[in-house]
């Protein structure tokens, strides 16, 4: 930590942010924030901290996403956007090597280098910062790492900010990740507006994080107000997320759902589009590409981005093991939740309700959950869980058998 | 950073070129290729485990090891890998297109193996069908290479007809070898065919084995793998010894591509060799 910032840490103004953007960039980073673009508030390279999304706010439901304009001019009033950090850590599309056959057929194989990018992520929301974590497990964590994710990873600096305005669809306080930022930031930021101006509480997390906050420029002391005030926007955030899962062990729950009624449910819904997988930020499932060029001797390897929807991917050379939609959603859902603890040691899920959002049928996460909980309880109004699925109507959708489609048809579990 | 295992050389990211030096036709879709390295060989791989096989610009398929040979004049370590290979699509009908002096890529070791080292002091069953002798033949190996290790050793194969039956040439100088019993099974017999006509399960009822202490290990398509592993268990043989080689698609190796998943199983890093008793819950739930 800074000597010179007290436990709450510091305060900068708009202009510490400009500040913090200028160093970044003039330490050689690609720094990488919110700006609206397209009637979303996507991720892509600043070139100043002019082109944040100063006065923008979403409205986010089931199968639904808008821009709305806010009075108070903050920055970071809105929650997750279409893209996530994988877009830029895990692209869509890189080439690993190349190969080429030499005329006595022999191949010599070329390794992709490893990316000397150095990226600086500004706005990593809480949630965000759990799914790269996840993500670092998932990729670098095993027996073997991934040599492009830990080439891009490696040289970035994160800078978080906490959640003080949480979306209709986020859950992540139910999943333990947000809405204050959990470990794994270089610097933490937490934006606060009221009568005294617009500021933010700075905290570093690493030492680099310290020395970047120690050159930039900060507002007089408050006696803490701002720290406090931070505070109690981001626990004022916690008890306003728009969803939550069943208070439950979900790991156990899904274990014992393989056979449930509910995935047909939701299979008559499902278009098996995989838009979920693709907005998911911890989704991680790739398939190779091979081409080779015209001379027929150079080929090389690509790999991008699949999703566990697609019939191919689970093709065997006597078929799909996964045709059926039920069973690609069921593998989606249960591995998210379930088995992904099995085999990465935490959840895949962070409840940033980005699957929920770009669902082109509105189909809910949490919706579905509650409904998987209700079913394996028997009813929620019979078993008592209090889990909250028989108040707000998901057991009595499950019940009603095909919900209806259409973007935004699907009921909200929240208030 | 830390870099865990990633740099044992062509085990993670890149194949090591290696070179075709022999070929021989097993059956009429299926060959084994002898594979050399070109320059530094690949980590030596225990029996059972698998390695991605690349075809030049058409892709990478798993496939098992089939065997090794000390080899000739190239490679510093000079190992061959021999892979059996059946061509069912683009990928395999590429390797198995491929003449002595041509080029491949190899990526590996990957997977759990056989470890017939549980199995020592035990009777021992291996029950292959069709190219699921492929990936056991190297634990046959360890088998007669190691008799005083084991207690009675059975190898059952099943086939679809007498044609379909791998390295017969080897089989027949197994059922020479003293101690060791082979059985064969095939569906459709031809003409000169004496053996027994049926699957591999009704093999079980020749071998002779203790249940309690015996373990079994089975590879073959996943309807003969279940019909073996519940007859074994239904007789007796603990769930947790009988080992089977399973087949999900796989494009990595290295537990990141995610096609291999199978419940909680990753089977490129936690199998393709698993206890039934965690296999069987698993196999038996549809489209998992
Ligand atoms: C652990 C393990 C060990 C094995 N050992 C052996 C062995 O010793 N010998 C042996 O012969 N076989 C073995 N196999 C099976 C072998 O890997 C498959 O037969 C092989 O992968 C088939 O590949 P292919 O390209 O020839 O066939 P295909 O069935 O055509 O395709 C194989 C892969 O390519 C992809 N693919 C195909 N078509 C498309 C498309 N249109 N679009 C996108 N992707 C596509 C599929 O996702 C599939 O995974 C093993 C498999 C495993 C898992
Ligand atoms: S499953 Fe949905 S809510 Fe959970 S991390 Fe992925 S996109 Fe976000
Ligand atoms: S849940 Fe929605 S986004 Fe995901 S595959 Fe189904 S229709 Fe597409």
């Amino acid at each position: 930590m800074a000597a010179t910032d007290g436990a709450d840490g510091a305060v900068i103004g708009t202009g510490g942010l400009a500040a913090l953007v200028r160093l970044l960039r003039e330490r050689g980073r690609t720094v990488v924030g919110p700006t609206v673009r397209d009637g979303a508030v996507v991720l892509a390279e600043l070139e100043s901290a002019d082109e944040l999304p100063y006065g923008w706010g979403v409205e986010l439901e089931a199968g639904r996403y808008r821009l709305r304009r806010r009075a108070d001019g903050a920055a970071f009033a809105h929650s997750a956007g279409p893209q996530s950090w994988k877009t830029f850590l895990y692209p869509q599309r890189v080439r690993r090597w190349s190969a080429d056959r030499g005329p006595d057929g022999a191949l010599a194989v070329a390794a992709e280098p490893e990316p000397a990018v150095s990226y600086a992520f500004l706005g990593v929301r809480p949630c965000d910062l759990r799914a790269i974590a996840v993500q670092d497990r998932v990729l670098t964590g095993g027996r073997y790492a991934d040599p492009d994710y830990r080439g891009r990873r490696a040289g970035a600096f994160l800078v978080a900010v906490e959640c003080t305005e949480p979306g209709a669809t986020c859950f992540c306080a139910s999943m333990g990740s947000g809405p204050g930022a959990g470990p794994g930031y270089d610097l933490a930021l937490t934006e606060v507006v009221d009568a005294d101006g617009h500021r933010f509480l700075a905290r570093p997390g690493t030492d680099e994080g310290a020395e970047i906050l120690a050159a930039l420029p900060r507002l007089p002391a408050d006696g803490g107000a701002t720290a406090q005030a931070a505070r109690t926007a981001v626990a004022g955030a916690a008890d306003r997320m728009g969803r939550s899962m069943p208070p439950v062990d979900l790991r156990a729950l899904l274990r014992g759902t393989l056979e449930a009624d509910r995935w047909d449910d939701v299979a008559a819904r499902c278009l098996t589009c995989g838009n979920c997988t693709m907005v998911c930020p911890t989704c991680f499932c790739t398939a190779p590409e091979d081409v080779t060029d015209l001379t027929g001797d150079h080929a090389e390897r690509w790999r991008v981005w699949d999703s566990c929807f697609d019939l191919e991917f689970s093709h065997l050379a006597g078929g799909p093991v996964r045709s059926s939609g039920r069973s690609r959603y069921r593998q989606w859902l249960t591995h998210k939740l379930g088995t992904w603890h099995d085999q990465f040691g935490s959840s895949g899920c962070v409840g940033c309700g980005r699957c929920i959002v770009w669902c082109p049928v509105g189909i809910d996460i949490t919706e579905e959950v509650h409904a998987l909980h209700a079913e394996a309880r028997g009813g929620c109004g019979a078993g008592g869980c209090g889990c909250g699925a028989a108040e707000d109507g998901a057991a009595e959708v499950g019940a009603g058998g095909v919900g209806a489609g259409g973007p935004g048809a699907a009921p909200g579990t929240g208030p | 950073m830390t870099a865990p295992a990633a740099a044992v050389r062509g085990s993670a990211a890149v194949p090591l070129p290696y070179r075709v030096v022999r070929r021989d036709e097993e059956t009429a879709d299926t060959v084994t290729l002898a594979l050399e390295p070109a320059g530094e060989g690949l980590e030596p791989f225990r029996p059972g485990q698998f390695a991605m096989v690349y075809a030049f610009g058409r892709g990478e398929v798993p496939v098992s090891v089939s065997g090794v040979e000390r080899g000739g004049s190239g490679g510093r370590r000079g190992e061959r890998l021999l892979h059996t290979v059946r061509a069912v699509g683009a990928v395999s009908a590429g390797l198995h297109g491929l003449r002595p002096g041509d080029g491949v890529g190899v990526r590996g070791p990957y997977g759990t193996g056989w470890e017939p080292a549980a199995a020592e002091g035990g009777d021992v069953l291996v029950v292959a069908g069709g190219l699921g002798l492929a990936p056991l033949r190297p634990l046959v190996r360890e088998l007669l290479a190691r008799p005083e290790r084991y207690g009675r050793r059975s190898v059952l194969l099943g086939a679809r007809t007498p044609a379909d039956l791998l390295y017969r040439e080897q089989v027949r100088a197994w059922s020479a070898a003293e101690g060791l019993l082979v059985g064969a099974a095939v569906d459709r017999p031809g003409p000169g065919w004496d053996g027994d006509v049926g699957t591999v399960v009704a093999l079980l009822g020749r071998a002779r084995f203790h249940p309690p202490d015996t373990a079994a290990f089975v590879c073959g398509p996943e309807v003969m793998m279940r019909a073996t592993a519940r007859e074994l268990v239904h007789r007796g043989v603990p769930a947790h010894r009988i080992r089977v080689s399973l087949e999900r698609t796989m494009h990595c190796g290295t537990g990141h591509c995610g096609h291999c998943q199978l419940g909680p199983v990753l089977l490129c890093r936690d199998g393709p060799v698993l206890g039934w008793d965690r296999a069987g819950p698993l196999l038996g739930v549809r489209e998992l």
